[in-house]
């Protein structure tokens, strides 16, 4: 059977989320095989981990060349893989780095590339990829029709599935190319102990309309209430209230909740960009007129301030 | 020695405006104004700020891209950056990623750079991958998607905050940068600025010139294909409730109906 290579991203030791969901939609597709870089002694547990999830090899490589250096190296390993095992197609999950892999393994396979597919079905011709393009306002679907095709997919674009599968071990040396950018140095995010904000099945986001960096206080309260990730709009980030990396939107994070609940936030096109393929969502806005209000599945006027603790309450009181 | 700086900027249809595509399923760049793309206006201050603090630099900006894609070019020329470059030719339409990235690395090759500066994505694609690609295809070094960036002493150093972790990041020239709009806010053109704008060289070039065949790039060169388009619906606007003292209640309630309580 096809043998599709998922790139596995994993941090601080453990497999995340959005790679289960890669080895789940690999398997539509042919038959997956998981790759672990730079991963240290992590890689047996991470190994076993998409062995569950139906990958019938795990290549593990490592090296510090891994964590040193920006992006090539994974880029070098990825290539080596797909030349040497013939394989079908190559899955990485959309994120920057995750991007910026996938289109340099692309140009050296001679293939095409797709980024930010939200669903991946098995066609006549490959792998047939949709996206979700101008701030989710089309869908496109598109195939791969040179070379190897090379599909990064976003988070949460399908739910992980187990299927268990040997998951057999095989060690990679690889060989480096070089040129690439040294990372001097390296500082993990801290954990705030709530959900990722692209994994979360719920995503509690608070803009302009929250105030000063005090007010995220009832925006968090909400969000722990429904074990919610927090997210923010530019508006709020750009204030200095929330930190960047919870930014939803075009140049912030695209998520895709099955609920998304959006508090002073008037909806502009590129924050829509971010959120807009939600499943559900709901708004809270003193302004009726806010453009946020056309997408929402329910919506309250109101104030935040009044309208967030009364709701964080009655969720208490169930 | 001067410092050659190359900015890669992109025109594309104005995300304000009623996106679509074209009968060929390309991307609609007629039906809605273009202008300079916004996450490219950083690329080209980023550019300005290193070239305003080295003795001797030079900003040229780059551009693949139709006839209009020239408003672009004067937008940056506008903000400050010295000369332009236009590569355009009929058979380039339709072109994807990657055979974008073969034009724009040969049209950098012959400009002469030292440095290259893009956008951290362009607002239409989304896919902020034509800066690796660059870098792969001039096997230089990418320190990309950066919130700050510096060059000193013949090195680029930069800080990357991604997914997991804040890098910092140290490449020798040449090589290829991205920044994002956390880099610093881009300036406006000044009335000085438009007038000068005018009156800067701008460089007409074609595939030919670039030495790149036809049947490589545009629809026919294209590695991937695009099987279908589909506006998706418009979201049908729900319930909408204005607070009267009960709204947080009335929200539990539509939240306990989903069953998200
Ligand atoms: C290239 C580019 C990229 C961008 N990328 C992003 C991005 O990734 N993410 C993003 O979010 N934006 C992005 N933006 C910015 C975007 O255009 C908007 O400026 C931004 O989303 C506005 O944030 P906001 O809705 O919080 O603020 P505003 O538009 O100011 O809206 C605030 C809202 O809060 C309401 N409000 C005020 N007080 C209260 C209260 N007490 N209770 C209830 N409601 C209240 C107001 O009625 C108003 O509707 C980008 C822009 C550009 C040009
Ligand atoms: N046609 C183009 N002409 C010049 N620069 C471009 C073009 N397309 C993309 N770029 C540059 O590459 C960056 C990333 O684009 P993309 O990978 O298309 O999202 C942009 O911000 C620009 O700096």
């Amino acid at each position: 059977m096809a043998e599709i290579l998922v790139l596995v991203d994993h941090a601080d030791g453990a497999v995340r989320k959005p790679a289960l969901e890669l080895l789940t939609l690999a398997r539509r597709i042919g038959e997956p095989s998981a790759v672990v870089l730079g991963a240290g002694e992590a890689a047996a547990s991470i190994a076993a981990t998409a062995g569950e999830y139906g990958a019938a090899t795990v290549y593990v490589a490592d090296g510090a060349e891994f964590t040193e250096q920006l992006v090539v190296p994974k880029v070098d390993a990825l290539t080596q893989l797909a030349q040497e095992k013939g394989a079908a197609a190559v899955l990485v999950t959309s994120s920057g780095e995750g991007k910026e892999i996938a289109a340099r393994v692309a140009l050296r396979l001679g293939s095409g590339l797709i980024t930010d597919a939200v669903e991946l079905e098995a066609g006549e011709n490959g792998p047939v990829a949709t996206q979700s393009v101008f701030a989710a306002s089309y869908q496109v679907r598109s195939t791969v029709t040179h070379g190897v095709p090379v599909i990064t997919v976003k988070p949460n674009s399908a739910a992980p599935e187990a299927s268990s599968a040997a998951g057999t071990v095989e060690n990679v040396t690889v060989s480096f190319t070089g040129n690439a950018a040294k990372v001097v140095a390296r500082t993990p995010r801290v954990s705030t102990g709530r959900p990722e904000l692209t994994e979360s099945a719920i995503v509690v986001s608070g803009g302009r309309g929250v105030g000063a960096a005090e007010g995220f206080a009832v925006v968090e309260k909400l969000a722990d209430s429904l074990g919610a990730a927090v997210g923010a709009s530019r508006a709020a980030v750009d204030a200095g209230w929330y930190p960047h990396s919870n930014q939803v939107g075009q140049t912030g994070k695209q998520v895709s909740p099955q609920l998304y609940v959006a508090a002073g936030i008037s909806g502009a096109i590129q924050h829509r960009a971010g959120m807009q393929t939600s499943k559900t969502i709901v708004a809270v806005n003193k302004d009726p007129e806010a453009p946020i209000f056309d997408l929402v599945d329910y919506g309250v006027v109101g104030d935040l301030f009044e309208v967030l603790p009364q709701l964080t309450d009655e969720i208490g009181a169930r | 020695m001067t410092l050659r700086i190359a900015v890669c900027v992109k025109y594309v249809p104005d995300a304000t405006g009623d996106r679509g595509f074209a009968d060929d399923l390309t991307v609609d760049r007629d039906e809605v104004d273009g202008l300079l793309s916004e996450l490219d206006e950083y690329a080209v201050e980023q550019a300005l700020r290193i070239s305003e603090e080295s003795d001797d630099a030079e900003v040229t900006v780059v551009t693949v891209g139709p006839d209009d894609a020239k408003d672009a070019l004067r937008k940056a020329l506008s903000m400050g950056a010295d000369k332009a470059v236009h590569v355009n030719d009929e058979d380039i339409h339709g072109s994807d990623v990657i055979a974008t990235s073969a034009i724009l690395a040969k049209a950098l090759e012959k400009t002469g750079f030292d440095l290259v500066v893009c956008g951290m994505a362009s607002t239409d694609g989304t896919m902020g991958v034509l800066p690796a690609l660059l870098a792969e295809r001039l096997s230089l070094p990418q320190v990309t998607l950066l919130s700050e960036l510096s060059v000193e002493d013949g090195l680029v150093k930069g800080r990357r905050d991604g997914d997991a972790a804040t890098e910092l990041l140290e490449a020798p020239l040449p090589a290829i940068v991205s920044v994002t709009d956390q880099s610093g806010e881009a300036r406006y053109p000044s009335f000085k600025g438009i007038m000068a704008a005018k009156k800067k060289p701008v460089q007409e070039l074609d595939l030919d010139d670039l030495d790149i065949d036809a049947d490589e790039v545009g629809l026919a060169g294209a590695w991937t294909l695009v099987d279908a388009v589909a506006a998706r619906p418009a979201r049908t606007k729900g319930t909408i409730v204005t607070d009267e003292g009960d709204g947080g209640k009335q929200l539990a309630a539509f939240l306990a109906t989903q069953k998200f309580i």
